[in-house]
């Protein structure tokens, strides 16, 4: 053996060279550890997990933090397009499993993990769990389509199961308000998490059946997977198939899904969207209906009272056409048309009449003493008794007489005779 | 319909309607005599304002469920 001899050659090759043959520069040798820790496919694709400290968040939206166990810490960033993904807000202190690459961040000499996923502890297991109870419930027909039942279009009493504390509840409420505010609401108040929520859930979907509502709004506000989980338990999901009424569920946000939505005869996104779902026929639909209504009977009325006109006219006329009153007339004309004649045959006659008395006037005319007066001739009488003196013999001289002519009368002396 | 109508006061909206949708209907048929169409046209009109009225009324009822009981629940504000 020649021990001292290997121990120089160790010493030469583990201690610095005095005046070095090959100079790294920082860039290169940090590249080229970049390069090793990046070629090697086992730190490519890794979980790793760890409790998660110094996590911090700045205004570029990336995701900075430390994961560490009791002999180690390890760098950590999650760009934003992954970290605006995570649903659940990070806190130090919290079990993770971090999915990632490693990679070496140069400037700063840092090796650290480049993470695109990241859950809490647990739910890998848990998501195990909902897929086998997933399996088994669906085996057993418990989401089958056909099982589904129609939503009431306009129903009178909604049962909720949900918090009587929550944000859900409120939303519901609001949405109902606004919608229908003709329903009557029963609320069977119960946890939406933690261990009692599950078979107080339970209880409280088979108390409201016995109520007999016309639909049941099962929901909760949005929460991390673990804050749902209630709502894939295997009694509450049961309850909610078994449920006589037809149930809407509502848990969590858009991209939740429960079993509880599976089984239920109606899934929406959210609280608001169940109460919506649960109302498909609003106020405003029914105010609307019955102005509609309204209109067909006034419609109907109008056309009805028209019709009745149109006929009562009709008769009107025909009555008129075998009324006594044609022949009435009939007959007052008749009788104007006689008296016509007879008014007619009476002015003649006058006429006749009138002209027979000119002519017998005439007559009468020609034969009066005055006339012959006028022709100058005078009467005489005897005024002591108005005889009249038709010859000289019946005079004696002086005697008075009186002599009438024309236009008056005197007094005279017979003074002698001839 | 009922030969003594019920005080439309004393029905449900949905009494109220399907009586209401029976009269149009009936109307609309007109196969009743006058008198008689504008007495259902005059229950119509009373049955459209129950209903009127009673949407305007409307105020939704929350009731609370523990165990069988049922108590008003008043919402937190």
């Amino acid at each position: 053996m020649t021990l001292p001899l290997a121990c120089g050659i160790l010493a030469a090759v583990t201690q610095p060279t005095l005046f070095a043959s090959v100079q790294w520069t920082v860039t290169r040798l940090t590249a080229h550890i970049r390069q090793t820790l990046e070629s090697d496919p086992a730190l490519q694709d890794v979980w790793v997990r760890g409790e998660l400290s110094n996590v911090s968040r700045p205004a570029s939206g990336h995701l900075y933090f430390t994961l560490k166990d009791a002999g180690a810490s390890l760098r950590g960033v999650m760009w934003r397009t992954e970290a605006s993904r995570l649903k659940v807000p990070l806190r130090d202190g919290m079990e993770v499993d971090v999915h990632g690459r490693i990679g070496v961040y140069e400037v700063g000499g840092q090796y650290q993990l480049y993470a695109d996923a990241l859950r809490p502890v647990g739910e890998g297991a848990l998501y195990a769990e909902f897929l086998r109870l997933k399996a088994l419930l669906e085996a057993e027909g418990l989401f089958d389509p056909a099982r589904k039942r129609e939503i009431p279009q306009l129903p009178k009493r909604i049962g909720i199961v949900t918090s009587a504390t929550g944000a859900a509840l409120r939303d519901m409420l609001d949405t109902l308000r606004r919608r229908l505010p003709l329903v009557d609401v029963i609320l069977a108040p119960s946890p939406v998490q933690g261990a009692d929520a599950p078979p107080t859930l339970a209880a409280a979907l088979q108390n409201l059946n016995r109520l007999k509502p016309d639909t049941i709004l099962v929901a909760r506000g949005g929460g991390s997977i673990e804050d749902l989980w209630a709502f894939n338990d295997e009694r509450v999901v049961r309850a909610v198939a078994a449920s006589a009424t037809p149930v809407i569920s509502g848990v969590g946000h858009e991209t939740d899904f429960t079993l509880t939505d599976f089984a239920a005869d109606l899934r929406a996104p959210t609280p608001t969207a169940a109460a919506e779902l649960a109302t498909p026929v609003t106020l405003f639909d029914l105010a609307s209906a019955m102005s509609d209504l309204g209109q067909r009977a006034e419609t109907a009325m109008d056309r009805r009272i028209e019709a009745e006109r149109v006929s009562l006219s009709n008769l009107r006329s025909r009555l008129l056409f075998v009324s006594p009153a044609r022949r009435l007339q009939t007959e007052r004309q008749r009788a104007d048309e006689q008296g016509r004649r007879l008014e007619a045959a009476c002015a003649h006659r006058l006429a006749f009449e009138a002209e027979k008395t000119a002519g017998l006037g005439k007559r009468l005319v020609a034969l009066s003493p005055f006339e012959v007066l006028a022709r100058g001739y005078a009467v005489v009488t005897r005024p002591a008794d108005g005889s009249l003196i038709r010859s000289v013999g019946q005079l004696n001289p002086n005697e008075e007489i009186e002599v009438r002519v024309s236009d008056g009368k005197f007094g005279a002396i017979v003074n002698r005779k001839s | 319909m009922a030969k003594t109508p019920k005080p439309v006061e004393s029905l449900s909206y949905e009494e109220a309607m399907a009586e209401l949708e029976s009269i149009v209907a009936a109307l609309e048929e007109g196969n009743q005599k006058l008198e008689e169409a504008m007495t259902l046209f005059e229950r119509g009109q009373a049955l459209m304002k129950r209903c009127a009225g009673l949407l305007e009324a409307a105020e939704l009822k929350v009731q609370k469920l523990s165990g069988d009981a049922l108590t008003p629940f008043a919402e937190e504000e």
